[in-house]
């Protein structure tokens, strides 16, 4: 008779029995994540069929399309935008998160509820109070009409500056909470000894504060300009025909011209473009779950 | 001192900039006027409106469906596959690791348009079933990620202990390890929920006739005009994440409070 002690031996060394509880996630994952993915990248090499559908012939004019003017431009833009939305989140958020990083550990515990609050609020919602509050008979206008401040109320709406407005708005939360985590566990010895050897208010920041905060920075930057990048809902709503992004020439490829092989080569290279820069960051010495504990 | 003076006073700047549009909206859903953004007096018309919309009815109902059944899914699987992530005996563990995290990296446009073209190909009709399918996909990283750093900081002595007295590998998980994981289970959970409920964009692309959701609802309002009921809906949903907000920081609270 076996004793219970080799049985359990047997049990933990089998590795059908320690690979079981993925298997399901990784079927799951597998038909409703990669294979979509593949197709994608599959249908990007086919050819349009004559109502709209794929015609599996096999094409790489789909890839040249993209290099039309037209089409660079709408990722330059993107690009742009999404580039602006990170510094400028970067901007407002470091002297946030510094702060709250230096409060008694009650108050941090509030501030981050109160950051919290708006990123859990329906994003479609906080979209539409800005076009609310950015329309020409909005509340803005309103406002700085009956101060005098302008004769004739100002068309923000449907802008680029509308557009970066929004982006600032719906992911300024994703550039703090890392960037908080960082500063909160930031040895304060250091900078009170770079204090004690005469560091000037500027050298401390550049020389210790940043350094040391690098990669919630980095992590803060990449959850920022990796949504805004391939944003959809907030050029739609805030922007117009002029402020395309490449989220909109997308779903405007698929769903209003019906070319599904270009719409895909263009999700192709905006899939690329993201996942180019999570390697980047990875490959620059920063583990992976650093980055995912710094969420 | 004067240093902190001046980043309070930014923090209070950022502050007022991330809520100030939340209070606008919600104010303006009482105003009076149905165009103007002047203030012509205080009403309730508008939620009483809202209360009688039997298609905004039939969004909620299909949201909460989605948002329960999909969660249902995510954190089922996700739960496994944090546990089964973490047994030692798994090889090639960050490339898989890496690989499950993957949809919380796409942009949610090519998530969601890779999911139409599958479902297309394979010729399932899109409804609320394709819906479901497509959050679960997304929302198992989210609970595998919340689990998997509760995981990282349980002591492996306790599962040890358990097999050591005797337990099978399922005894071992059902009475120690899912016990110590219910607060981050809870926490995931609520997240998987709330992402399921607020999803615009796969929606959008996965969702058919008579699937429209909540967030599909309030899109086809804001894109046929801009009206107070969008406002008085708006304030709705504000209150509401905020329930959520005071929700999943009570479950904090808990755990921390656990011996």
């Amino acid at each position: 008779m076996t004793s219970p002690i080799s049985l359990i031996r047997k049990d933990r060394s089998d590795p059908w029995r320690s690979h079981w509880p993925l298997i399901p996630a990784v079927v799951w994952l597998t038909a409703f994540f990669f294979v979509p993915l593949l197709l994608i990248l599959a249908i990007s090499f086919a050819s349009r069929g004559l109502y709209g559908g794929v015609e599996w012939r096999f094409s790489a004019e789909n890839y040249a399309m993209i290099v039309d003017p037209l089409y660079l431009w709408i990722y330059l833009r993107s690009f742009l935008l999404a580039a602006a939305t990170t510094m400028v989140c970067l901007l407002f958020g470091f002297p946030l998160a510094y702060y709250m990083a230096r409060l008694a550990p009650r108050w941090q515990g509030v501030w981050i509820l109160l950051i919290i609050i708006p990123f859990w609020t329906n994003f479609l919602v906080r979209t539409y109070a800005w076009m609310f509050i950015l329309r020409g008979e909005g509340l803005l206008n309103s406002v700085l009409l009956a101060m005098g401040a302008i004769d004739a109320p100002l068309d923000i709406l449907y802008t680029n500056t509308a557009v970066l407005i929004g982006l600032v708005y719906g992911y300024l939360p994703f550039m703090v909470l890392p960037l908080y985590a960082a500063i909160a566990r930031l040895d304060r010895s250091l900078v009170e000894a770079a204090w004690d050897l005469y560091a000037g208010r500027w050298s401390v920041f550049r020389r210790v504060i940043v350094p040391l905060t690098k990669p919630g920075v980095i992590a803060g930057c990449l959850l920022v300009f990796i949504p805004a990048m391939g944003a959809f809902i907030t050029p739609d709503l805030l922007g117009g025909a002029r402020t395309m992004m490449v989220g909109n020439l997308v779903q405007h490829e698929y769903l209003v011209i019906r070319d599904w092989p270009f719409g895909s080569a263009i999700s192709f290279v905006l899939i690329a473009t993201v996942l180019i820069g999570v390697t980047a960051y990875l490959s620059s010495g920063h583990r992976f779950d650093e980055w995912e504990r710094s969420r | 001192m004067r240093r902190l003076g001046v980043l309070a006073a930014l923090s209070m700047g950022n502050l007022a900039f991330l809520y100030v549009p939340i209070v606008v909206l919600v104010v303006f859903s009482f105003n009076a006027s149905r165009l103007s953004a002047a203030w012509t007096g205080f009403t309730t018309d508008w939620y009483l409106q809202l209360a009688t919309d039997a298609s905004l009815r039939a969004a909620v109902k299909n949201s909460l469906i989605v948002a329960v059944v999909s969660t249902a899914i995510a954190a089922a699987l996700g739960v496994a596959a944090a546990v089964g992530l973490d047994h030692p005996a798994v090889r090639r563990r960050r490339l898989i690791e890496g690989a499950m995290l993957l949809p919380l990296l796409v942009p949610e446009v090519t998530l969601g348009v890779a999911l139409m073209l599958f479902f297309v190909t394979i010729r399932v009709p899109l409804s609320l079933v394709t819906v479901t399918l497509g959050h679960a996909a997304f929302n198992l990283p989210v609970v595998m990620v919340i689990v998997q750093a509760r995981l990282r900081k349980m002591d492996p002595g306790l599962v040890e202990a358990a097999y050591d007295l005797g337990a099978s590998p399922w005894q071992a998980f059902r009475r120690v390890t899912l016990p110590l994981l219910a607060p981050a289970i809870a926490g995931g959970v609520l997240m998987a929920f709330t992402i399921s409920l607020d999803d615009f964009i796969v929606t959008f692309f996965t969702g058919g006739p008579g699937s429209t959701t909540l967030p599909l609802k309030v899109y086809s309002m804001i894109k046929s005009g801009l009206s107070p009921e969008i406002n008085a809906l708006s304030a709705v949903l504000v209150v509401l994440s905020m329930a959520l907000v005071a929700l999943a920081a009570m479950l904090q609270r808990d755990k921390t409070r656990r011996p």
